[in-house]
């Protein structure tokens, strides 16, 4: 009988059906690949071993894997046992992801068999562990365990969720991860506005760079198998290694990438990008963070013919706004390109700080409404209820913390967070914006800006730089740069001159290590 | 270096050497002593701000034995090397 409501999964089933023999999934890693009809079926495996080991509807089941055609089978397996997956970083410690399937009481987890012990270590003697092997997974290039998990003291299991298909904890304030709910409704909504929008068929390669614990994962994983597309997947430390990734590109002939920004800077200056062919890559999306024009526009140049787009939204909201650049970048460009209109699944709405909706064209924090947006926080209500504003007809919006405007033509100019504004000797300052002002400077590869409270000063503005090679490391020569664009109470106290800058697993600058340097 | 209001250049050099060598110690460790030039705008050019102008006030005080109001702290009067020098000669 067919799934009365639509589900994720069911797109795998129906390309299947469709598509039986199209090559699903790559991992030019390990040399493998797999057809629809295989994978179709090893998921229906997993599937099966997850009932057998009690997994019941509204259960949640973790994901502990390297990328790999394992990883992303465990993910179809759970959500066709009607569970909801929990992937957690494969390169984080195994007391984090210890926490996490603690945290949102998985019944199951797969697990690489090289991770086993480890994680099971975490675990203390309030819960009892069974593992077995999951062999017919073996001929992929990874081997799975399956560890199902009781707690002692009897079933505390938190309530299901309903149609509750995956969390991805992020990090929270506090220190402790949370975990952003979505459902199969709000995954399948950004999916369906993601190939109505831009429009994709089976002929297509996607690349699957961002970890699938990273929300940049959804479209990855999603939105080629509903065309039947052939998914290329790209492992944590191939996704690194700019002059590996980009012939991985070429010979696969990946047609549509996406990516943070960081990735594609890394591709252009370190992959080589002239000794392939890459006319075949028709679609360039990026999200996660800004984009700095003068890396864009190198981008252009190596890459002059496939669509750009700039997708944004943070992980409780799927992708809600997006931005395709015009074909050519103007020469006055110096800005960042906006983030643009909402999506059409999605709807916006502009506040200021006392609720109060701002006029058009003035800045404001970002709420987004719609179909894509989160179901909340798992096992946080209070943190849940937090992150809404409700509306005088009990509409329910999403405080993005991000502070925008909305232009005329291109929808929303991204301004920058709400929690990365400061105020200096009275102004307030946009972080991000002393950020856009040194990344003019033709020496600057990298630039962060973090404030830190300052006895004397009140807050101290350090900036961090990476600077191109022979480029000039001098404090005055930096100053006077930024006393020349922006207004001088924005000009950085000091200036950190470092070879690269700290990263998070998610390939975004890590703000919390460089609030650790000196 | 030029000669400032027709003063010698020993004169010069002792203030201005001591000037910088704080400024460089105090406001930009780490950089290169030939970047700080005798025209260099330290207060316009975002180099000092107000609060570092305040602590440069009191080393000049302390060091020079002059008297400094408080109308005198601004880029009018301690903007580079040059105008700090001449400054301080005015006043001793």
């Amino acid at each position: 009988m067919a799934d009365p409501t639509p589900t994720l999964h069911q797109l795998l089933v129906e390309s299947a059906h469709r598509l039986p023999d199209q090559t699903a999934v790559v991992d030019p890693e390990r040399n493998k690949h797999i057809s629809y009809a295989d994978f179709d079926a090893l998921t229906t495996q997993i599937q099966e071993h997850l009932r057998d080991a009690g997994v019941v509807s509204g259960d949640r089941v973790g994901v502990y894997v390297p990328k790999s055609i394992g990883s992303i089978s465990a993910i179809f397996g759970i959500l066709k046992a009607d569970a909801a997956y929990i992937p957690v970083d494969p390169t984080a410690p195994a007391s984090r992801n210890a926490f996490i399937f603690q945290d949102c009481t998985v019944r199951c987890f797969i697990v690489d068999s090289t991770l086993l012990d480890g994680i099971q270590a975490e675990f203390d003697d309030t819960y009892t562990l069974e593992a077995s092997r999951l062999e017919f997974a073996d001929s992929y290039g990874i081997e799975l365990s399956m560890v199902k998990v009781t707690l002692n003291n009897g079933d505390v299991q938190n309530p299901p969720v309903e149609n509750l298909a995956y969390i991805l904890y992020t990090s929270g304030s506090t220190g402790k991860p949370k975990g952003v709910m979505h459902t199969h409704e709000s995954g399948l909504s950004f999916v369906n506005w993601c190939a109505e929008t831009v429009g994709f068929s089976e002929k297509d390669t996607f690349s699957s760079h961002a970890p699938f614990h990273f929300d940049l994962s959804i479209l990855d994983i999603y939105v080629p198998i509903k065309h039947g597309s052939t998914l290329v997947l790209i492992g944590e430390s191939l996704g690194k290694q700019p002059a590996r990734l980009a012939p991985v590109i070429a010979e696969h002939e990946i047609t549509v990438w996406y990516s943070t920004p960081s990735i594609l800077r890394l591709l252009v200056e370190y992959g080589e990008l002239d000794n392939h062919d890459y006319s075949q890559v028709r679609v360039v999306f990026f999200a996660g963070e800004v984009f700095p024009i003068k890396h864009l526009r190198a981008l252009k140049e190596k890459w002059p013919h496939p669509r750009y787009l700039n997708l944004y939204g943070p992980t409780e909201t799927n992708v809600c706004t997006y931005y395709e650049l015009p074909s050519e970048i103007p020469d006055s460009q110096v800005d960042p390109f906006p983030i643009g209109p909402v999506c059409e699944n999605d709807k916006a709405l502009v506040l200021n700080g006392d609720s109060t909706a701002v006029e058009k064209g003035e800045e404001g924090e970002l709420l987004i409404t719609g179909g894509s947006v989160m179901h909340g926080y798992w096992n946080l209500p209070e943190r849940s209820a937090e992150a809404y504003f409700v509306d005088d007809e009990g509409v329910k919006w999403y405080r993005t913390g991000d502070v925008v405007k909305e232009s005329p033509e291109d929808g929303f100019i991204f301004v920058g967070r709400r929690d990365r504004m400061v105020k200096r000797r009275g102004y307030r300052v946009e972080l991000g914006e002393i950020e856009a002002a040194l990344y003019r400077h033709p020496d600057v590869k990298e630039a962060a800006v973090i404030a830190i409270p300052h006895e004397e000063k009140g807050i101290l503005v350090k900036a961090f730089l990476s600077i191109a090679e022979g480029g000039s490391k001098s404090l005055i020569a930096m100053k006077k740069f930024c006393s020349e664009n922006l207004p001088l109470y924005m000009v950085p106290d000091n200036f950190s001159f470092q070879p690269a800058l700290p990263k998070t697993s998610t390939d975004k600058i890590n703000y919390q290590a460089l609030k650790t340097i000196d | 270096m030029a000669d400032v209001n027709g003063l010698d250049q020993a004169q010069i050099t002792e203030i201005t050497e001591p000037v910088k060598e704080f400024i460089l110690e105090t406001f930009l460790p780490g950089e290169d002593p030939s970047a700080l030039e005798y025209d260099t705008p330290l207060i316009s050019g975002g180099i000092i701000d107000s609060i570092s102008t305040l602590k440069l006030v009191t080393y000049l005080e302390e060091e020079f034995d002059i008297k400094v109001q408080a109308n005198e702290m601004n880029a009018d009067n301690l903007d580079t090397l040059s105008e700090i020098t001449t400054f301080v000669i005015s006043k001793q």
